[in-house]
């Protein structure tokens, strides 16, 4: 739902983005379209089959914390803005704002009266569909030159080579059952001895192997330094072992 | 014979003269002297010279068809003789029923240009949101690209129809506003007067 896409006439970008830039208060409340918000996310809630009503939840609560900020920036408290300058500031300041929108009050009058002015000139409206220019123009061309070039994109293109495909990666299942098997004959063994002349991907994968028997709670990983060997211990030694410990 | 003499005769601008002319009338919106040179082939200077004489042919009150300057380019129109049967079979939908909100949008846009729809609510005090809605639904303003930043506000500029529904050469022919000196020190003095004495 935070990646929601919004293209809103104040913002384009994630939903996500949009909070952010909110609660930065680098965006203004009162300049964003909510109703537009909501309308993108109800046309993401209908392309989907089931309601997530997660999503619809947390929607709410964000769209809700959204209209309230709004509500709060709709009414700013520019009485105080002001009371906080000097008179004389204060009286520039509303001067400044008087004097340019009056400014532009005149220039909508005079743009009313040229309308009126402009009543009687009547001309064809309509979509002007003008041919496409093209870029360049073509140099004349050598034709003997334009047939090597066609023969240059004749060659058959260099085979391409297939070598990486031929990396296999063994299948984990193989050493799973090889260290299950060791486990049933010893209780520890070194990770790194067993693996050694292995190719870098096996070991890899003799790896992931051992992580999944951990993560089976088949076994005890332990290593006494970073790249000192790693070894594994069968799971119920390790609890043999703690319990030991412990009453010792 | 006579065919020859009359090929000899022929000013070569006057063809051109023809062929612009031709242009004209096919295009429905002005085209500049250069897009005029490009399609026919020929000279920028030649092309304005030929303009010249479709002017001097196309002009009120001598046809009913009128040859204007607009919108930085040239355009033919129907002359002001023959308005009234021309509003008598066709409207004027681009600019009837603009509002006086519209109208004031329309002017912010125009003389700030490119400018947002924040821009526009923060000098007129109240929400431009309809207001340019319908200036952009009447092709008078169009968007602009958007404000810098991350999810910058979608910007508005004039279009080529405001100039040519407001008959402006170009946006440089709207009048000055610094005029307004006089009116900004008045208002200022009355402000200061106010604000004094409220302090006091």
């Amino acid at each position: 739902m935070r990646e929601l896409a919004l293209d809103l006439d104040a913002f384009e970008g994630p939903f996500d983005l949009l909070l952010t830039l909110l609660l930065s208060e680098d965006l203004e409340p009162r300049d964003v379209d909510l109703a537009g918000v909501v309308l993108a996310f109800l046309e993401v809630l209908a392309e989907r089959d089931e309601v997530d009503l997660d999503a619809c939840g947390e929607f709410l609560v964000l769209i809700s914390a959204l209209l309230e900020l709004k509500a709060r920036a709709l009414f700013p408290d520019e009485a105080a803005e002001l009371d906080a300058l000097e008179p004389e500031e204060a009286a520039e300041e509303l001067a400044r704002r008087l004097a340019e929108y009056r400014r532009m009050k005149e220039a909508a009058a005079w743009l009313a009266e040229r309308l009126v002015s402009e009543r009687d000139r009547f001309f064809r409206l309509g979509p002007a569909p003008l041919a496409p220019q093209p870029e360049r123009r073509l140099a004349p061309q050598d034709p003997e030159a334009l047939g090597a070039a066609l023969r240059l994109l004749a060659t058959p293109p260099p085979s391409v080579s297939l070598n990486h495909m031929a990396l296999r990666f063994p299948p984990v299942a193989q050493f799973l059952e090889r260290f299950r098997a060791l486990l049933s004959r010893r209780r520890r063994f070194d990770f790194d001895s067993e693996v050694h002349g292995l190719s870098r991907v096996e070991q890899a994968v003799a790896f992931l192997a051992l992580l999944e028997l951990r993560k089976a709670g088949e076994v005890a990983i332990s290593q006494a330094a970073p790249f000192a060997p790693i070894r594994i211990t069968k799971a119920d030694v390790e609890r043999i072992d703690t319990w030991t410990r412990r009453s010792a | 014979m006579d065919s020859t003499l009359r090929l000899i005769a022929a000013n070569p601008v006057d063809k051109l003269a023809r062929t612009v002319e031709a242009l004209l009338v096919v295009a429905s919106a002005p085209l500049t002297v250069a897009e005029l040179a490009e399609a026919a082939d020929d000279d920028p200077e030649r092309v304005e010279t030929a303009l010249g004489l479709v002017r001097e042919r196309f002009s009120e009150p001598r046809s009913g068809i009128v040859l204007e300057e607009v919108a930085g380019g040239y355009a033919f129109r129907a002359s002001r003789e023959a308005a009234d049967a021309c509003s008598r079979l066709f409207e004027r939908p681009v600019e009837r029923g603009l509002s006086p909100a519209a109208l004031e949008t329309l002017a912010i846009v125009a003389y700030l240009g490119p400018c947002s729809r924040p821009e526009v609510a923060r000098i007129r005090g109240v929400a431009a949101d309809s207001a340019v809605a319908s200036l952009v639904e009447r092709g008078l303003i169009s968007e602009a690209g958007r404000e810098s930043g991350p999810g910058g506000a979608v910007r508005y500029k004039t279009t080529p129809l405001f100039e040519r529904v407001f008959g402006l050469e170009s946006l440089a022919a709207l009048p000055r506003l610094d005029d307004l000196g006089e009116d900004a020190t008045e208002l200022r003095t009355r402000l200061l007067e106010v604000a004094e004495s409220r302090a006091s």
